[in-house]
């Protein structure tokens, strides 16, 4: 039976699909577009529903697999939903989710896919100087290029108004890596790393080693929403989304990826704050109730300064948090990105850390938590919007 | 000779951000106010988000600032900065220009030696064509050693 908490019916994900992953250029006999559209299939798959079923594709900024062409690779016969939601990157990946709870609840829209691909081998990589970026010109002829060297500033200031140090950066990315090497669909899965390895790494862009950094990686992610009446039929086990939220808070713009012109209280932050209220309220939570989390971790540093700014931890308490081993698995207070996240599993713009929020609520992650009742999930961090979203157990 | 290789990429003005450019053509380095209320801001914008006048001036900035934040890059995202590994890319605040950072490079810097809250002063580096963009060192010369 659906567990309804609250005064109204809450969507549901009814099904996941993913792609294999590989490191950047692994996928050579399929194109992106393909490997994304097989993604899709796999999820509908997963939920006993068919093409016929979708009237809703929903994907985040930046996104080249367009919607209209999906349609008709996936014979989809009547779409009402093709959205897109805004954002810096990856910001928007639980943005996307919200937009299809927001046309489900309305009435627009009865099943959704939101879904992602990114086979950086076949497009541009992002650690490299990428044209068209908002405010360019701000940036590039200032050899500020990439999102690591761009996010490394945000880090670095907050690495000198707090106290956390390199030693903390690590601990998230062997985390990352630990659970990893748990999960055969990593594309670090065979490969350990030491404390000793992430220290004579080589640096990218100060503070952050290589390490610190995600994969660049070829894959492809999605789930498929639906009204929690209608997922009362899903061949798989449903889970619930008991808040879906995204925004930013003011003065963001292109924000680090661009002017760096945040407002000074919010520089050294996630842009997570803001969200964080509506996000525990709607769903009736407080940080405390989380058990599971998959927090996007483009770069070590940003993990740290989520993990305060959704108030899993004090401001500046994050380096102490993490050093008490509190996101190790099984026994730490918050396990996180269980599947290995994108330091380590796959970088799909974070659409691979929902699933993996599914599965924690399903019961199969490799990593699983032990009676986990709530996950909860980020998109993109230190970006503009950003999004973040809880699941719920079913039953 | 600019300070990164010709082959850089360099500044595309558009219609909203074009005075910046210009600005720094002069080598002044200018910032948008508003007009009405004289709030600064960067990047540029149309229309002043405190009191919604899109009447502008632009005033130019002291020549001296501090290191807001800063990362010292190691890998080249461009062939152009090749030649220059491992540089720095800064941002720079003003003393009374609230609400606005520039992006910028710190030189002339061993690049172990920043730290935030270092002064700086502005220097123009001539990258061609009447251009020119605005870079940074430390405002004391490093101890020869």
């Amino acid at each position: 039976m659906t567990v309804v908490r609250g005064a109204r019916s809450r969507c549901c994900i009814v099904g996941i699909g993913q792609s294999e992953y590989t490191r950047w250029g692994g996928i050579k006999d399929r194109s992106q577009f393909q490997v994304t559209a097989e993604a899709i299939l796999s999820a509908l798959d997963d939920a006993g529903l068919r093409p016929e079923d979708v009237d809703g594709l929903s994907s985040f900024s930046n996104d080249s697999n367009e919607a209209n062409l999906m349609q008709v690779a996936l014979g989809i016969p009547k779409l009402r939903l093709a959205s897109m939601v805004w954002s810096g990157a990856g910001g928007g990946t639980c943005g996307s989710i919200s937009l299809a709870c927001s046309a489900i609840e309305s009435g627009r829209a009865d099943v959704v896919v939101a879904y992602r691909g990114l086979c950086q081998g076949q497009g541009k990589r992002f650690g490299r100087h990428g044209q068209g970026r908002v405010n360019g010109n701000f940036v590039d002829p200032f050899g500020l290029m990439a999102p690591p060297q761009m996010l490394a500033m945000i880090v670095q200031r907050f690495m000198h108004l707090y106290p956390i140090t390199a030693e903390h950066l690590a601990e998230v990315a062997l985390n990352a890596r630990a659970n990893a090497n748990r999960n055969p669909f990593a594309v670090m899965h065979d490969r350990a790393l030491t404390r000793e390895d992430y220290f004579a790494a080589r640096w990218i862009a100060e503070p952050l080693r290589l390490y610190d950094c995600c994969l660049e990686t070829d894959g492809a992610a999605a789930v498929v929403i639906t009204s929690a009446a209608r997922a009362r039929d899903a061949r798989s086990r449903p889970v619930e989304i008991l808040s879906a939220v995204q925004g930013s808070g003011p003065g963001w713009g292109s924000g680090a990826l661009s002017g760096h012109n945040m407002p000074d209280a919010d520089y050294a932050s996630t842009n997570c704050r803001a969200l964080a209220a509506e996000l525990f309220g709607s769903a009736g939570l407080t940080p405390g109730d989380i058990d599971v989390a998959q927090i996007y971790d483009h770069f070590s540093g940003m993990v740290l300064m989520a993990l305060e700014d959704l108030g899993f931890c004090g401001k500046g308490e994050s380096g102490a948090f993490v050093a008490s081993g509190a996101l190790r698995w099984p026994d730490g207070e918050l396990p996180i990105n269980t599947s290995g996240g994108q330091l380590s599993e796959a970088y799909v713009h974070g659409m691979n850390l929902v699933v993996e929020g599914v599965r924690q609520m399903r019961g199969t992650s490799t990593s699983q938590v032990a009676d986990a009742k709530t996950c909860l999930v980020t998109g993109g961090l230190g970006v503009a919007p950003s999004s973040a979203m809880i699941l719920g157990r079913n039953g | 000779m600019s300070w990164f290789a010709d082959d850089m990429p360099r500044p595309v003005p558009h219609m909203d951000d074009a005075a910046f450019w210009e600005g720094c053509a002069e080598r002044r380095l200018l910032f948008q106010h508003c007009a009405g209320c004289s709030t600064a801001r960067h990047p540029p914008t149309p229309i002043c988000p405190v009191c919604r006048s899109s009447a502008t001036q632009w005033r130019e900035a002291p020549a001296h600032a501090e290191v807001y934040t800063y990362t010292v890059i190691h890998y080249a995202a461009h062939a152009a900065v090749k030649d220059r590994l491992p540089y720095v890319a800064a941002v720079v605040s003003f003393a009374g220009l609230s609400g606005v950072r520039l992006v910028t490079n710190l030189t002339d810097c061993d690049p172990g030696r920043v730290r935030i809250g270092m002064p700086v002063r502005l220097w123009w580096d001539d990258i061609g064509d009447g251009q020119y963009l605005p870079r940074f060192a430390p405002l004391e010369r490093e101890a020869s050693s």
